[in-house]
């Protein structure tokens, strides 16, 4: 039986080629698959990021992490750009820093942050993201949609009002778990996660209940029951061994 | 090699009515064009959607089986794209475009009375079950504007009167 | 089956002798627009006339594709005298019988020597409203499939890619990227498998071109892919067309099935190791999807969300191969360029927009259709000369161009030559070629409104300054419209507008301010007195004019 075509990798970026270029007036060095943000971060730049997580693939998708090039006028997201021998890369210009403070703005009116009740307060990503921009205001008008929390599950729950549709679970679940109970409906700014047919997540025969979609959501709108306000702290250790463990190419364990 | 995986939920949805056969006979035989690959799945939504008038939930379970593709993928699809919908239509349909040429041309006004009169928005299906209202994004008649499509016919230049006269009658089964 | 070059030529001959052989022919429009209003039935009203008549073998009636002025419709024409005849009922039948060969009936007449019918050049739509597009032969005997022959036998693939790049074509989804280019990159990317896309998904509200193409001469498009395929080396194409448009899905299946029964498509065409075949898929109602990596992803039957850029499809395209997508338009202008070559077309046009365009003009606007036009034709002569002005009497106001990407073009600028980069520079962009034309009555901030509400549901919700930001700034220009702004509205709006064009993810989300932007820069006038003074000064936003 005939199959699609198989997929194949990026290969016009070569692993073993090592080139040099500017972050921040600093040269660095990297090889030429390494996307910015890595090469930033391994050089102590820091530059904010909320979609992305060290294990999962990349979906660009979030824009905080837009980076100013040299030459280039268009803002690029630094988790998807690879580096070029001698690229002047900017990641605290005014301008990017004034856009990120804005986007983080607009994903604070987008669904109801109320971080004083949140099981995650203290150690929720989009607070710190807020703390590290310094974001004291918010200037656009909240839009207060109306969300449900689902507490179906025996223990976890799902609270829409605050998921900021970074898809984080969704990617866990499709790429590390292999279940893909997760996945994103509609469109625009009605998109919400679900689970199977849409239906209440304790009802949903793919999940496996590893909780692996709770502890990379990046704030408190997935969590473990019993938690109270701030007690929600995330684990994501077993995120880059299972990642190795789960991409390796022979049974070598095995045998 | 993949197709020897044995595949617990692929059974067609338990159906009593002899119709419904033929309308699943029509959902396979798409799937079956495309040898049951999972990127058939928008050719064969457009199918369950034509064969059934919605997408029915035991259906879509059954295609998510055949075509091997994660239940909340296929959901998401058929959430992501407009030209699906969950909920079984009404008997009538009334498509009235959008376009800018039919929103220049006054399609809005013609919404706001079919809300006012009829007391449905686009989505919706009036209470008796008998006229279901779409809002379509641009039916490409934008010469005609503003257009509508009354259960599959295209007419063009319609007003507020002319939709409002044709909803009442199907609503009181009139033939003509 | 394998065609030669005669094997053409006899069909062409076969075609050509049989329509000789009738004394007169009648085309009647059977394209979406005349369909609706009852074409179909003229034409077999005019069928069963001349067949009780007995004139069957005196007079042929032929179903044609577009002939332009939709807003006129049925329209019919009589290929033998170059009349054209409007508003035809089936009452009218027998009077148009009865005239053929004396004067014709002067209550239909439509006016066939006006600037609509004249200032036209016709490349793409040159079969439009000729030929019947149900039938291959008729595209033959229109010297059809001649490209493709001649590609496959006399030139090297970058010979073909040579022509198109002296041509000078640019894309006619929009973005103007050079043709020629886009098939030296898909041609240089190596891999076995590559795939050819035509994008048929007009999603833009106000364009109907590329319906009317697929519509009246499909056969063009297919060969313009052929070629294409031919000149990058690829063996699989797909025709992404829109599900709202049953009849084009219908003709491009039945070209497709004609082409392949003759051989023009399939194994070994033409007797050379060329193989090509092409796969119809339907779009499900997604403006998204007219983004190419979006376009990719809904034929890989996933939800058509884009994905950043680069790896571009020409490198990183379907299931991963090197994909070469163009638009209809462009696939429909590439059969000319070969037969005639790059060097003709590149004669057509600007000094850097080569050739036609093909127009949907609607709106406010007395001639609404479609027309084709050399670029570089004035903004003034489109919308007075060709769309023959604003009817009613009242006073023009704006063009919109481009659809939800696109921006609203004042009077001021009616003289601007209309081509890719002159409309760049006002703030819009040539977009797929819809133009409405808003008058007097139309409230730019209203239509600002419509706009952001197309982009508000079109988002696909990927990216955080798109999803959210169209909610935004419709939100802002309710407010307006709806008599509760405020004076900091504005800026924030500016703001907010300035921020989706600068970290949107893909195109949909960088130009949806277009419209917004572009109103506020020509008409801010009109927002101001929104805000101030609480009135529409166009009268058209109701809750406005009841306050005050």
């Amino acid at each position: 039986m005939k199959q699609h075509p198989q997929k194949k990798v990026r290969t016009d970026l070569n692993p073993s080629r090592l080139l040099t270029f500017k972050i921040d007036e600093r040269d660095v060095s990297a090889h030429e698959d390494e996307s910015i943000l890595t090469v930033a971060r391994q050089n102590g730049i820091s530059i904010p990021t909320l979609c992305h997580l060290d294990g999962l693939s990349e979906r660009g998708a979030c824009r905080l992490c837009i980076i100013e090039v040299k030459g280039v006028a268009k803002l690029l997201p630094s988790c998807v750009t690879f580096p070029r021998q001698d690229m002047e890369v900017i990641t605290n210009s005014e301008r990017v820093v004034t856009y990120r403070k804005k986007i983080l703005e607009l994903l604070f009116t987008e669904r109801n942050h109320v971080c004083s009740v949140c099981v995650s307060n203290g150690h929720c990503e989009l607070q710190n993201l807020a703390v590290e921009l310094g974001v004291t205001h918010v200037r656009y008008p909240y839009l207060y949609p109306r969300h449900a929390v689902d507490a179906s599950h025996s223990r976890f729950s799902i609270d829409h009002n605050r998921c900021v549709l970074c898809l984080r679970c969704v990617r866990v679940c499709d790429e590390i778990e292999g279940a893909h109970t997760w996945d994103i409906m509609g469109r625009g700014i009605t998109s919400q996660v679900i689970t199977d047919l849409n239906q209440p997540w304790g009802t949903s025969e793919t999940c496996t209940g590893c909780g692996k979609c709770v502890q990379v959501c990046p704030t408190g709108a997935l969590s473990e029951k019993g938690k109270s306000v701030a007690e929600m702290i995330k684990r994501r250790q077993f995120l880059p061994y299972l990642q190795m463990m789960r991409g390796r190419q022979d049974d070598s364990w095995q045998k | 090699m993949k197709e020897q995986v044995p595949n617990p939920g692929n059974t067609p949805p338990a159906s009593s009515k002899p119709a419904e056969d033929h309308r699943l006979r029509m959902v396979n035989r798409t799937m079956q064009l495309y040898r049951n690959q999972s990127h058939a799945l928008i050719e064969t939504l457009h199918t369950v959607q034509e064969s059934f008038g919605f997408l029915e939930e035991g259906v879509l379970k059954y295609v998510a089986a055949t075509l091997r593709v994660p239940l909340s993928r296929v959901y998401a699809v058929a959430t992501f794209y407009h030209s699906f919908t969950l909920k079984p239509p009404g008997e009538h349909t009334c498509v009235i475009c959008r376009g800018t040429a039919c929103y220049i041309g006054g399609s809005g006004e013609i919404l706001d009375d079919i809300r006012e009169k009829v007391g449905i928005v686009s989505g919706e299906t009036t209470p008796d079950g008998q006229v279901s209202l779409l809002v379509a994004r641009c039916l490409g008649s934008c010469g005609l504007a503003p257009a509508g499509v009354f259960d599959g016919e295209v007419t063009g230049k319609l007003s507020p009167e002319v939709v409002l006269e044709k909803i009442g009658r199907w609503q009181t089964h009139d033939p003509q | 089956m394998t065609l030669n070059s005669e094997d053409l030529h006899q069909i062409a001959k076969i075609e050509k002798d049989k329509q000789d052989g009738f004394q007169h022919r009648i085309h009647v429009c059977v394209a979406a627009g005349c369909l609706s209003c009852g074409s179909g039935v003229l034409m077999d009203a005019l069928g069963k006339e001349v067949n009780r008549r007995g004139l069957d073998n005196w007079c042929q009636i032929k179903g044609v594709g577009c002939l332009g002025l939709c807003a006129e419709g049925p329209l019919i024409s009589l290929a033998t005298s170059g009349t054209y005849y409007q508003g035809v009922k089936v009452s009218d039948v027998s009077d148009i019988l009865d005239a053929l060969g004396g004067n014709p009936v002067g209550r239909l007449l439509c006016p066939a020597d006006t600037a609509f019918f004249k200032r036209q050049v016709r490349i793409v739509t040159e079969n439009c409203g000729r030929i019947d597009p149900e039938r291959i032969e008729e595209y033959i005997a229109e010297s059809g499939y001649e490209s493709l022959y001649l590609a496959l036998t006399q030139m090297t693939p970058p010979e073909v890619i040579e022509q198109v790049t002296r041509s000078g074509l640019r894309g006619r989804g929009g973005a103007g990227y050079p043709t020629g280019l886009k098939w030296t990159t898909v041609s240089k990317a190596i891999s076995s498998t590559k795939f050819i896309i035509c994008n048929a998904d007009e999603g833009d509200p106000g364009a109907f071109m590329d319906r009317s193409v697929l519509e009246s001469d499909p056969h063009r498009v297919i060969e313009g892919m052929a070629i294409a395929g031919y000149a990058t080396g690829a063996s699989q194409g797909y025709i992404y067309v829109r599900a709202e448009y049953p009849l084009a899905v219908k003709r491009v299946r039945l070209a497709l099935a004609q082409a392949e029964r003759l051989g023009v498509l399939g194994n070994n065409i033409f007797n050379t190791h060329f193989n090509f075949t092409i796969k119809v898929r339907l779009g499900a109602g997604a403006f998204v999807c007219g983004e190419e990596t979006a376009l990719i992803a809904s034929i890989e039957g996933r939800m058509g969300r884009p994905r950043p850029r680069p790896p571009f499809p020409a490198e990183f395209g379907l299931w991963e191969h090197p994909t070469l997508i163009n638009n209809v338009e462009t696939f429909a202008n590439v059969p000319p360029i070969i037969r005639k070559g790059g060097k003709w077309f590149a004669g057509i046009g600007t000094e850097k927009s080569k050739g036609t365009k093909v127009f949907a003009l609607a709106g406010k606007i007395v001639n609404t259709g479609l027309i084709e036009i050399p670029m570089g034709t004035p903004l003034r002569d489109i919308v007075f000369a060709i769309g023959g002005g604003i009817p009613g009497g009242k006073g023009f106001k704006a063009v919109q161009t481009g659809g939800p990407s696109g921006g609203c073009i004042p009077e001021q600028f009616l003289d601007m030559p209309v081509d890719y980069d002159s409309l760049l520079q006002v703030g819009s962009i040539m977009g797929s070629g819809g133009m409405i034309v808003m008058d007097e009555t139309s409230c730019m901030v209203d239509v600002a409104k419509f706009f952001m509400e197309f982009c508000m549901s079109e988002s696909c919700g990927k990216c955080a300054p798109c999803r959210v930001g169209t909610r935004q700034i419709y939100d802002i220009l309710c407010r307006i419209t709806g008599n509760q702004s405020t004076p900091e509205d504005l800026a924030m709006l500016e703001d907010l507008c300035d921020l989706m064009k600068n970290t949107s993810l893909c195109g949909l989300g960088q130009s949806a301010p277009n419209p917004v932007l572009t109103t506020l820069k020509y008409f801010r006038d009109e927002y101001l007195s929104h805000i101030h003074d609480r009135t529409c000064l166009a009268g058209a936003c109701k809750t406005v004019v009841e306050v005050s």
